[in-house]
């Protein structure tokens, strides 16, 4: 019994890092229809971030302080990813709206430049980022069964970020601007609303969210130039699975990948099981051909 | 109408004559580098091996690593390790009385890369020697290339035998220097349980084949067995599955980056060294500090050299490596082997007296060399070498302790010629 | 765009020479280059095959694949099947040996003659791309939907290969071989042949496009780019176009990749994944989409800079090559071809003003 507790554990976790390396590209990709190649590079700034605020920790401030900086390095991360995204947009993807395919190949090419960025600053070799104490160690609700801490956290994170992206997306004067902007941008642009700076924040905001994704990686994962490539095609399928343009369908396509991946992950090997996913996913998107929550909309095409 | 015809056919004619420009821009790119590719004969330039590389001044030398890709993370550091060598053997005076150039090339991370760059080394630098590769499948895909141009590879990295060509020296350990030696001890003194986990590739396959076998010999018993696709970032299912079969050893050949996940995961898990005893054969000092040394304390690792390895050999290796690179960089054991290649190389090609493939490969028989992990001895008949086998545990420094050695370098056996319950592993090649 | 629609007969004279002037320089570039030179040449004009291949769905029908990798490395692994099978010389091939297979699995017995190997080089990417296109296309599955399929279809590709490691030689893929219908394939005469093949085929494959994209095929599937929902009011079907167009794009791509593996000597699932996939695509947009020569000569170019990049700098090409994508998407968006054109009708405007144009030269156009 406690296996199948762990597993379903295992399985929310799994969508829940799902869904937070979807949720940037759910706004860059999904609302503002950039189809962000560099998304996984994003993240892996998120990742060097936290290392740099970990290094600046060790160097700088007294060591009983050192557990703090997680909290601290969230934030960076989001900070720096928000720079990058900021400064590419008003460089380089302002240029491409309304042409989705050449915003791929443009943003390819940022993706290269910045995993060799990575290289030359931080070298080829992964660098280590040390948890936190207060992240070590598990929730122990049976003998058999912990929930560890990190996931646990990443859970609640992942939580948080949604939130704040509903109230943002929903409830504030600038969310209804980005709506606005993105559904009609003529008409936005007759009543008054800055397009230009509406662009130019949405795309920071969905980069820095994949900034914090980077961050909370960096607790399970490996931190290196290529960590970009392992999450891209992940996150770009949770956000096709869902429906493109609405974040309900996010959370829905993370959960649905997620927790099909680990009970196939289970029942079979890693390998097969990631092909009957991907399987599963081809199969659903051919019953429903714009994901889970598909936008209504009158115009053909 | 007519006035949109001759536009769009002066678009044509544009297009035909970008063809046409274009086109003698690639083949005058191709052909830029002719003379000093085109030798007298062109027909037999394959066997032109007599000079090869030996130019007036110096000597060309190959360097073929992965600096981009996934495989950068680890082949960067090999790299930095022969440039050292090179730079050190340059300082006393080269070899042959001429100086040694680098040829550094980028295998980036695919195989068929590897294979071109392969080819464009030998047949368009003339390079004496290459020093390269990381993954099995970069070799696989580099040695037809070096066998039918008659080059020389040294290959650096521990790999999964059952493989020994006439044009590489293998200067990593084979499976009986590695995880054989490994399996016994871990049967005698940890368990007899074992779970195998490994990235889903080449290696992992092959050696847990060879682990099988060797486990129904010695009376070992099979757990598990797992593999999880390259770049797997997920380990809580597969570490639920370990839970559930309850093993007393994990021997884990997992890649790159997956160890990063694997041991972070696991000890999220709950489950520390004391727990269970893993065995890894690709984690080194480098690796380590990828992971977190408090992540992995107390874990095992098989190499043939550690950076805590004590020799005097040693000591001014990691002194050079640091000064060079920089005080926070490790030494491992592939790193080291990438060393060791170059001055093998220079050494068998001094008795030589040239470069040529044939003298250098007849000088290199039996050659003895004091290398940062000991003494090793290039096994003629094999052309892989004499290592010492040595069992680690990782301190909280994020260095190794060495628990196990076989006191004495270990001749190469790539094919287990010399174990019987080996015998129906491979029909031989 | 629309221009490119309107067809006013065409200067057949003009584009023969053109066509002959290239075909003249694919004939003499062995007597300029070096045998690897010449080795590398010959993997470029592969890539271009299943560039012009991408383009037709691509520019033309405006579907966009990153999952093309996939039939280029089915066409590859077809090929190096039998080639492998030929070095075996009736021993089973060494990965199966290490892998514990005591047998030839079945469906490898095809591979064992060329033509058989051929034809399924061919068929298998076909089939596949025909398979996925029959439900995908009917079921109206497009745009960035559809890109994101074929990703899919990647990664089900290479796990499933790399996974099987018994039966098609797992990331190590598949190496190793010596002759080609008896002729060794390390032979300078063998590869002097083989290229000249690549380029017949190349040829072949440009015609064979054209015909296509004049026909009223080719129409068709250029409106359904510029309109699909119009194209089926008007009582056209456009998921057969789309499937047709996407089996022929897949077979090219599996002839290019046949050809690949006979000048590189290696096929492994890297050359189907993701990486491949999109870098193909980028060959077709930095060329120009849309025309077929920008396609083969993307191919051709990036092929060219990438080499020339990675061996002058080995150490930081990505900045390059990353500059390259991102500078021609901003300031090229119709590719290499697209300059051109405007580069030549702005010299044209130039000479005309000094000299009125002769009416016979108004003959009119023909888009290649």
């Amino acid at each position: 019994m406690d296996v199948f507790w762990l597993q379903l554990f295992n399985g929310i976790s799994v969508s829940s890092i799902l869904l937070l390396i979807a949720l940037g590209l759910a706004v860059t990709f999904g609302q503002m229809n950039v189809i962000n190649m560099a998304h996984g590079e994003l993240i892996m700034v998120g990742a060097y971030a936290t290392y740099m605020t970990q290094k600046l920790f060790q160097s700088y401030l007294p060591a009983s302080w050192f557990s703090q900086y997680f909290l601290l390095s969230i934030a960076a991360s989001f900070a720096a990813a928000f720079l990058i995204g900021l400064l590419l947009e008003k460089t380089l993807i302002r240029f491409l709206y309304g042409r989705p395919l050449d915003s791929l190949l443009a943003t390819w090419g940022v993706g290269l430049v910045l995993q060799q960025l990575a290289r030359s600053i931080f070298g080829a070799p992964n660098v280590g980022v040390k948890s936190p104490s207060w992240l070590e160690g598990g929730l122990s609700v049976t003998q058999g069964l912990v929930l560890p801490y990190k996931r646990l956290f990443i859970l609640a994170l992942v939580a948080v970020c949604l939130l704040a992206m509903f109230l943002y997306i929903y409830r504030t004067t600038a969310g209804r601007r980005m709506r606005a902007v993105m559904q009609n941008r003529d008409m936005a642009a007759c009543l008054g609303i800055s397009t230009r700076r509406v662009d130019s924040l949405t795309f920071a905001i969905g980069s820095g969210l994949a900034g914090i994704a980077g961050c909370a990686l960096t607790l399970i994962g490996p931190i290196g130039p290529t960590i970009g490539t392992y999450y891209i095609v992940d996150a770009f399928m949770v956000v096709v699975l869902g429906g493109v343009g609405k974040l309900v369908g996010t959370v829905f396509g993370a959960l649905g990948i997620g927790m099909t991946n680990t009970l196939f992950e289970y029942w079979t090997t890693a390998s097969l099981g990631k092909v009957l996913v991907f399987l599963c996913i081809v199969a659903f998107l051919q019953w429903k051909p714009k994901g889970f929550v598909a936008m209504r909309t009158r115009s053909l095409d | 109408m007519r006035q949109t015809g001759t536009k769009i056919k002066k678009r044509h004619m544009g297009k035909g004559l970008l063809a046409a420009v274009s086109l003698a821009l690639v083949l005058g790119g191709c052909g830029q580098n002719e003379p000093a590719a085109g030798s007298a004969s062109p027909a037999a330039s394959p066997a032109a091996g007599a000079s090869s590389g030996e130019s007036g001044d110096g000597i060309k030398v190959g360097i073929l690593h992965s600096l981009s890709g996934t495989m950068a993370i680890s082949e960067v550091s090999v790299k930095d390790a022969e440039m050292m060598a090179i730079d050190e053997i340059n300082a006393k005076g080269g070899v042959l009385g001429k100086k040694l150039i680098p040829v550094v090339e980028d295998g980036a991370s695919d195989w068929p890369t590897f294979a071109e760059k392969a080819r464009k080394l030998l047949s368009e630098d003339k390079v004496a020697t290459v020093f390269g590769g990381w993954t099995s499948a970069s070799r696989k895909a580099m040695l037809p290339v070096f066998e039918e141009l008659n080059g020389l590879l040294w290959y650096p990295v521990q790999y999964e035998g059952l493989e020994s060509s006439p044009n590489i020296f293998y200067t990593g350990a084979t499976t009986n220097q590695q995880i054989v030696p490994a399996v016994s001890w871990l049967l005698e003194n940890r368990g007899k349980k074992m779970y195998l986990l490994g990235s889903d590739y080449v290696f992992p396959r092959t050696a847990n084949k060879i682990i099988k076998a060797q486990l129904a010999a010695e009376g070992g018993e099979l757990a598990g067995e797992e593999y999880t696709p390259l770049g797997h970032t997920d380990y809580t299912t597969i570490i639920s599955k370990i839970k559930a079969a309850k093993p007393d050893i994990v021997f884990n050949t997992l890649n790159g980056d997956s160890n990063v996940a694997f041991f972070k995961q696991l000890k999220d898990a709950g489950i520390s060294a004391a727990d269970l005893t893993t065995l890894s054969v690709s984690v080194a000092e480098e690796e380590i500090r990828g992971i977190g040394a408090d992540v992995l304390e107390g874990h095992l690792a098989a190499w043939n050299y550690y950076q805590t390895t004590d020799t005097p050999e040693n000591k001014t290796f990691v002194e050079a490596y640091k000064a060079k690179y920089g005080a926070d960089r490790v030494t491992a054991d592939p790193i080291e082997a990438g060393y060791d290649a170059v001055y093998l190389w220079a050494a068998a090609v001094e008795k030589a007296g040239s470069t040529d493939v044939a003298a250098v490969k007849e000088a290199a028989k039996e050659l003895e060399w004091d290398a940062p992990e000991g003494k090793v001895k290039i096994d003629g008949e094999t052309q892989h070498l004499y290592k010492t086998v040595r069992i680690g545990e990782v301190q909280a420094d994020g260095q190794f302790k060495e628990v196990w050695s076989s006191g004495e370098p270990v001749k190469p056996d790539p094919y287990l010629k010399t174990y019987a319950w080996a015998s129906g592993l491979s029909s031989g090649s | 765009m629309t221009q490119w629609m309107i067809k006013t007969g065409a200067s057949r004279y003009g584009l023969a020479m053109w066509y002959f002037l290239a075909a003249a320089l694919l004939l003499a570039a062995p007597l300029f280059t070096s045998d690897f030179r010449l080795n590398l040449l010959a993997k470029f004009l592969a890539f271009a095959i299943a560039a012009v291949g991408l383009d037709l769905l691509w520019g033309y029908t405006g579907i966009l694949s990153l999952g093309h990798g996939v039939f280029f490395g089915l066409g590859g692994y077809a090929m190096a099947m039998h080639l492998k099978l030929q070095a075996s010389g009736g021993r089973l091939p060494d990965f199966m040996d290490w892998s514990g297979l005591t047998k030839l699995p079945w469906f490898w017995m095809p591979f064992q003659s060329f033509g058989g190997a051929v034809l399924l080089g061919m068929a298998i990417p076909a089939a596949v791309a025909l398979f996925l296109g029959f439900f995908t296309f009917r079921n109206r599955i497009r745009g960035v939907y559809f890109t994101i399929l074929t990703q899919a279809l990647v990664i089900i590709s290479v796990t499933l290969i790399t996974g099987q490691q018994a039966f098609t030689g797992g990331t190590n893929g598949i190496t190793g071989y010596g002759q080609i219908l008896g002729h060794s394939l390390a032979a300078p005469e063998t590869k002097l042949a083989l290229y000249y093949v690549t380029a017949g085929v190349l040829l072949a494959t440009f015609v064979l496009a054209r015909i296509v994209v004049k026909s009223r095929f080719g129409k068709v599937l250029r409106a359904i780019r510029d309109g699909e929902n119009r194209v089926r009011f008007l009582g056209y079907d456009p998921s057969r176009y789309q499937m047709g167009v996407f089996v022929l794009s897949a077979t090219l791509s599996g002839i290019a990749g046949m050809l690949f593996v006979l000048h590189v000597g290696i096929i492994s699932p890297s050359m189907m994944g993701i990486v491949p996939s999109i870098e193909m695509v980028l060959w077709v947009a930095i060329g120009g989409r849309g025309t077929l020569i920008g396609a083969a000569l993307g191919a051709l170019l990036l092929n060219g800079a990438k080499s020339a990049f990675s061996e002058s700098y080995p150490d930081i090409w990505l900045f390059f090559m990353g500059a390259l994508f991102i500078v021609t998407t901003v300031f090229l968006p119709r590719g290499i071809a697209g300059l051109a054109v405007d580069g030549w009708r702005k010299a044209r405007r130039i000479v005309r003003r000094r000299k009125e144009v002769p009416e016979h030269e108004r003959k009119g156009y023909s888009a290649v």
